[in-house]
């Protein structure tokens, strides 16, 4: 099928607003080449369960191509309607299936030598609509906190080595209220500027339920049973024939809460399958909790844009066959400290270039703290760059800072 | 990829690989070395032979020829760089899959096949080109590889070569895991470790590759002396080599391809693990060069090349996931080096410019002697002394 054979039947699988959605953009739809429509339509046919700015993005995908005369649309997608498609990929219905076409897309363009020539029209096309509909500065500067909890040790590792030239390197962190204070803070700003998803709070153990009553939160811990389930489902396709890579990806795409018997609270739709999607679309963020953390902040900075997001490390079990660490049956697996405070270390890296892509990264504020060696990373617009603190500091005092 | 703006890329990520080497004043001596004459074939000592070290997991600067990253390759920084000739920009064009990105390596033409399926490259390899040209025999050719899908890279289907005349394949892990004991399979599972992604891949073993039964016959282990050296073994790489050792010394195959694959665990996202794997990288490719040298077979008429099949994500590309993936087609996950060490290199060479992957095997075929005709690459004519 083609985009200009779409009929608004087509949509009958989408769920309530992704359907009038797609349906109300239909003339659109028919106009738009046949890959820049199923990626378009890839992130609609979710929109119910996405994050606000997420919807808004994909609103004004809709009202910018609209607003387009049609020679000048068709002048910025001509190297998505240049794409040469197998068959095979032709055959997949995109429409109902976007992501399992998409995937087939991508296995082409890179078998095709096209992958290239993607990323230059998907750039360009991202910086015209962009420039069109640039993104909402925050309400308050964002905060980003990383910490690295206090069973995550390794003496003589160079703690924030990445990031030191962007800020104040604390070398001794004083006070045992770090955490509490850390918490009042978030909690603070959660009551004062309330907005769906707009605070966040991923924990790789235990969440601290203080901390969870006022902030969006996921933790490590409290998908243990989701996490199993998922690993059950993936050892069994590892004893089975044809499975592979892409064939994965495509069942677990295709999991959704309901199948994991996951019960729904009112009003956390989005975030519920925010939490499915980290394990099933990460790599890793089933069998280590440290790649859980880093990845679901990734992806809560990229899809929610926080304003508040405060992330804490726990150590990860050790390195085992992979095959073992996929059985989900490693429960007393030891834990590896050392390894930990590394993969966190560069976690809190990987957040503070995350959080520099968002709208008013000039303004925003960014710590990252290790308990268990009583150092942290200041960074933000009011803290000097590539500089060390001469005395010791309290986290009020860095927060401070920070403010 | 002919565009502007990935040349600069790439070059801007060559030339800041160069001026990490100069800063750390490794390359002092090779600014008069870095225009060369063409080959000179007759000087070539007779009987040569190649061994050729992949990195199947790529490696980025910033772990490795980086200031911060030096750290981590000692030996490659200290010990082999320093009699080697070096290129500081290897361009791999085609799939950033580690099997079908090996395969390419090794046949000299980008393959296009599904990575994840048990298909033999369509391109002639260099093991083919090799023995049918020289009429070598099935013994001078070997591939020590990870075990999942590199069962077929010894040989290909194309037109004139393929079966019979391609390279042994051994499976490390795959030979393991068919020698040990089933009641001690517990003592055995670091090294039977795969990268996060290889699990899901596990076709049927067949082709080319090395059965349990010709451990005693080839490698002259008994099944308890292999079983009990692995023990003292810490990774899957660690038993590729000890099982390349053995090779070497029982077979002496003048064309000897080794694999290894334990960096590739950064797909798990831990950055740790990842880091430990380009550890051990680097002191298995001293340890391996140590081999040569003093193995009578192989010492005075061995050239090595060392090079990773690709890079990684950068950190600032939005497409990606830094280090874990190498999926956004970036420069730096295009762009990588390789190491060329041996008689007649000329020692401390810094070559800048742009060369491609599929440049190996022309270079093996005019290191050994032998043409080439399928490969898309040309011959690096600065390593052939």
């Amino acid at each position: 099928m083609t985009p200009a054979q779409l009929r608004p039947e087509d949509f009958a699988s989408y769920p309530a607003q992704a359907r009038s959605l797609a349906v109300s953009q239909l003339p659109l739809l028919q106009t738009l080449p046949l890959v820049f429509a199923a990626l378009l339509l890839r992130e609609a046919r979710d929109f119910d369960w996405r994050f606000p700015p997420e919807q808004q993005a994909i609103e004004d995908q809709f009202s910018f191509l609209s607003s387009l005369p049609l020679s000048q649309r068709e002048t910025l997608l001509r190297g998505f309607a240049a794409v040469q498609l197998p068959e095979s990929a032709r055959r997949i219905p995109w429409v109902a299936q976007p992501q399992q076409f998409l995937d087939a897309l991508t296995a082409a363009l890179w078998s095709t030598h096209q992958i290239d020539g993607f990323r230059q029209s998907a750039k360009l096309y991202a910086s015209a609509w962009r420039q069109a509909h640039p993104e909402p500065q925050p309400a308050v500067p964002r905060l980003t906190v990383v910490v690295l909890g206090a069973d995550l040790k390794l003496d003589g590792y160079p703690l924030f080595r990445k990031l030191r030239s962007h800020g104040v390197l604390v070398p001794q962190v004083t006070g045992d209220d770090g955490w509490s204070t850390l918490a009042a803070l978030a909690q603070k700003r959660a009551q004062s500027h309330p907005a769906t998803a707009g605070h966040l709070y991923i924990d790789g153990g235990e969440a601290d339920s203080s901390l969870a009553a006022h902030l969006a939160t996921t933790s490590y811990l409290a998908l243990a049973s989701v996490r199993e389930q998922l690993l059950e489902r993936i050892s069994a396709m590892l004893t089975t024939a044809n499975s592979g890579p892409e064939q994965l990806r495509t069942t677990m795409a295709q999991i959704t809460p309901q199948s994991l018997h996951w019960p729904a609270t009112s009003g956390d739709e989005a975030f519920r399958r925010f939490q499915l999607d980290v394990l099933t679309e990460g790599s890793g963020t089933q069998i280590f909790s440290t790649t859980f953390v880093q990845w679901a902040a990734r992806e809560a900075l990229r899809r929610a844009q926080p304003l508040t997001l405060v992330m804490r490390f726990a150590p990860r079990q050790h390195s085992l066959n992979m095959n073992e660490m996929l059985s989900g049956k490693t429960q007393g697996n030891a834990t590896d400290p050392g390894g930990s405070l590394v993969d966190a270390d560069m976690g809190a890296f990987y957040a503070w270039i995350d959080q520099q892509r968002l709208a008013g990264a000039e303004q925003s504020a960014f710590l990252a703290w290790s308990q268990a060696h009583q150092q942290a990373i200041l960074i933000g617009p009011a803290v000097p760059r590539n500089t060390v603190a001469g005395a010791p500091m309290t986290m009020h005092q860095m927060l401070a800072q920070l403010a | 990829m002919q565009h502007a703006g990935f040349r600069a890329a790439a070059q801007q990520v060559a030339f800041r690989r160069r001026d990490f080497l100069r800063a750390a004043g490794l390359m002092g001596a090779s600014a008069p070395l870095l225009s060369f004459g063409p080959l000179r074939a007759a000087t070539r000592p007779r009987g040569r032979r190649v061994v050729v070290v992949t990195f199947g997991g790529g490696a980025r600067d910033e772990e490795t020829f980086a200031p911060d990253g030096q750290e981590n390759i000692p030996h490659l920084i200290s010990t082999l760089l320093p009699q080697a000739a070096f290129y500081s920009q290897v361009v791999n064009r085609g799939i950033l899959g580690h099997y079908v990105a090996t395969a390419s390596l090794a046949t000299g033409a980008y393959e296009t096949f599904d990575n994840f399926a048990a298909t033999p490259p369509a391109n002639p390899t260099v093991f083919e080109y090799y023995r049918k040209a020289l009429h070598r025999p099935a013994t001078d050719a070997w591939v020590v590889a990870p075990s999942n899908g590199f069962n077929r890279i010894g040989e290909s289907d194309a037109r004139g070569y393929g079966p019979g005349l391609g390279a042994g394949v051994i499976l490390p892990k795959h030979l393991l895991a068919a020698a040990m004991p089933q009641h001690r399979q517990s003592d055995f599972t670091h090294l039977l470790r795969d990268n996060y992604e290889d699990p899901y891949y596990t076709p049927d073993l067949h082709g080319g590759q090395f059965e349990l039964t010709q451990l005693d016959s080839i490698l002259r282990l008994s099944v308890n002396e292999f079983t009990g050296h692995a023990l003292s073994l810490s990774s899957a790489d660690e038993l590729s080599v000890y099982v390349a050792h053995q090779l070497m010394r029982q077979l002496s195959p003048s064309l000897l391809w080794i694999t290894l694959h334990d960096m590739d665990v950064a797909h798990s996202g831990a950055y740790s693990l990842y880091v430990d794997g380009i550890r051990r990288s680097d002191r298995l490719c001293a340890e391996i060069w140590k081999i040569i040298q003093t193995e009578p077979e192989y010492a005075g008429r061995t050239t090595m090349l060392v090079l990773p099949d690709f890079g990684r994500d950068s950190d600032f590309d939005s497409g990606g996931n830094g280090f874990q993936h190498h999926r956004t087609g970036d420069a730096l996950s295009r762009t990588t080096w390789m190491m060329a060490l041996g008689p007649g290199i000329r020692q401390g060479a810094m070559i800048d410019r742009p060369v491609q992957s599929t440049d190996l095997v022309p270079t093996i075929g005019a290191l050994m002697g032998f043409t080439t005709p399928l490969a898309q690459g040309r011959a690096l004519t600065e390593v052939l002394g």
